[in-house]
């Protein structure tokens, strides 16, 4: 279990901060694994009643056919909506295509969280998966980092309220809306703690969210 | 400059399929099935081992037309197995953009001293292991994720089981090696010394480690969950069964709740019979697929 995973008294910022990781299916591990370099304590995420006990929470990569039947399944979306209301989440490829409004693919239903439209694979199959150098612009600077995408989604339209904080040959891959971010690529595969740090420490804090209560 | 195919990004792939269930499929309509009960990526052969054991001949990687209709019925990542040794079998893969290559025993060898050298491939590899030496002969080839062996298309996980122990237990006894026994256990194994050294850090296997080989029902799928795989292939299991659809999806939903046994057990109600499935006595030692790899 991760839960309290670097003890109580690790936890900056906010008091007994917890961040919940989605731990239906996808890479889960790599996001924990992020958290704890942050030093943030952090838990997995199988039932809807534990985002009660959650500050925030990383929708990871995996494939969002599975993770749509897994959360209808088990009785996500109301849940997950309600606590995005006023709550960050952070989503990463099929996080990304999770948080969207619009997905063209009928065995896909998102969140719509993100105020998006997100097209599945579309840079290709897994031998087209690639390493580069992106700038992001976040908190006021630009930062190089090293991002992977993987069988990677295309934001394809983008609404009122997105920000997007990066571009990789003229199409947007970083948005943020509100408290929320999404991300086409897996920053966790980079050991890159920049959008996790901002989205669950900087911002988190500023705001020092009252606990969610799924009930 | 992008860089693609390097051995992380091709890692990248098999850390998405975690916590999921990869599907054999046989034609386009089974792949549909597999991709509406959830599955995280499908597996396409034209006989499923079940298959292949009964009707015998020369098992050889799938036609292509067959595998661009199943890449054209599911948008999930699609795999294909060659023969080991038989290089040329996935390049004619890799060139089809297939997702992943499973160089496999369950298909009739094509060289009986060498694998492939999977470093020079785009495309990811998974191969089959018996125990923590030949894993590693695997990964020093380039194979990006690993999969128990277990006695494909036999519906009986006794060897899935047999090979996942076997792993688990040869990792936990080089966690706890003084640094100068490496080199003789190296040599004993047959491993590559660095990833033996590797292990004996990290205590697990630099990629992703799965279960394969005889899972038939959603307790298979938990039990190898427990004992350390990180997803489950389901070949035979799901399409040799009476009700592929619905246990396919129970599988699925075994593998995120797999340490909850009452949730397993409400996931396990209502299910028709499993494969009828083989004792491995039933199976004559020199027609195990498992023995195939070296």
């Amino acid at each position: 279990m991760n839960v309290f995973r670097n003890g109580v008294g690790k936890a900056q910022g906010l008091l007994n901060k917890m961040i919940g990781v989605l731990a239906l299916q996808g890479d889960y591990e790599r996001h924990s694994h992020i958290l704890d370099l942050l030093q943030l304590q952090s838990m997995e995420i199988r039932y809807p009643d534990e985002l009660g006990m959650i500050h925030g929470l990383v929708i990871p990569g995996g494939e969002s056919t599975t993770m749509t039947d897994l959360m209808d399944r088990n009785g996500f979306y109301k849940p997950i909506r309600k606590f995005a209301k006023d709550h960050p989440i952070l989503g990463t490829c099929a996080g990304l295509i999770m948080m969207a409004t619009s997905v063209p693919n009928s065995r896909v239903e998102p969140l719509g969280i993100l105020n998006i439209e997100v097209d599945r694979n579309a840079y290709g199959r897994q031998v087209h998966s690639f390493t580069d150098q992106l700038p992001v612009r976040l908190d006021g600077r630009e930062t190089q980092v090293s991002s992977t995408f993987i069988r990677a989604p295309k934001i394809t339209r983008i609404e009122a309220g997105i920000e997007v904080i990066c571009e990789y040959k003229g199409n947007p891959v970083a948005v943020k809306q509100g408290l929320h971010m999404g991300l086409s690529f897996h920053p966790e595969l980079d050991n890159v703690t920049l959008f996790h740090d901002f989205i669950f420490n900087k911002q988190l804090d500023n705001k020092l969210s009252p606990k969610f209560h799924a009930a | 400059m992008a860089e693609k195919g390097s051995f992380d990004i091709k890692v990248g792939l098999a850390e998405m399929l975690k916590g999921g269930v990869i599907m054999d499929v046989m034609n386009d309509e089974q792949a549909k099935i597999a991709e509406d009960a959830g599955a995280v990526a499908v597996m396409a052969l034209e006989r499923i081992p079940a298959l292949i054991r009964e009707e015998g001949g020369i098992a050889r990687a799938s036609d292509p037309e067959m595998i661009r209709a199943i890449q054209s019925a599911v948008s999930l990542p699609v795999m294909a197995k060659v023969r080991i040794g038989h290089f040329a079998e996935a390049q004619i893969l890799e060139a089809m953009e297939v997702d992943f290559v499973d160089e496999s025993e369950v298909l009739t060898p094509a060289d009986e001293h060498n694998h492939i050298w999977k470093h020079d491939y785009k495309v990811p590899f998974v191969c089959g292991c018996r125990n923590l030496g030949e894993a590693l002969r695997r990964i020093g080839e380039g194979a990006t994720m690993i999969r128990t062996k277990g006695e494909a298309g036999s519906g009986n996980i006794v060897e899935a089981v047999r090979h996942m122990r076997q792993v688990q237990s040869d990792m936990k006894k080089l966690t706890v090696m003084d640094q100068d026994e490496l080199m003789a256990v190296a040599k004993e194994m047959g491993a590559p010394f660095e990833l033996v050294e590797q292990v004996a850090k990290l205590g697990k296997l630099p990629v992703p480690n799965f279960a394969a080989g005889g899972i038939a029902t959603p307790a298979d799928a938990s039990l190898m969950m427990q004992l350390g795989a990180e997803t489950v292939f389901v070949g035979s299991g799901i399409f040799m069964s009476d009700d592929p659809a619905p246990r396919a999806k129970a599988i699925v939903n075994a593998v995120t709740y797999y340490k909850d046994p009452k949730k397993l057990a409400e996931i396990s109600s209502g299910l028709q019979s499993a494969m009828k499935g083989l004792d491995m006595s039933e199976i004559p030692e020199g027609e195990r697929l498992q023995e195939r790899g070296w």
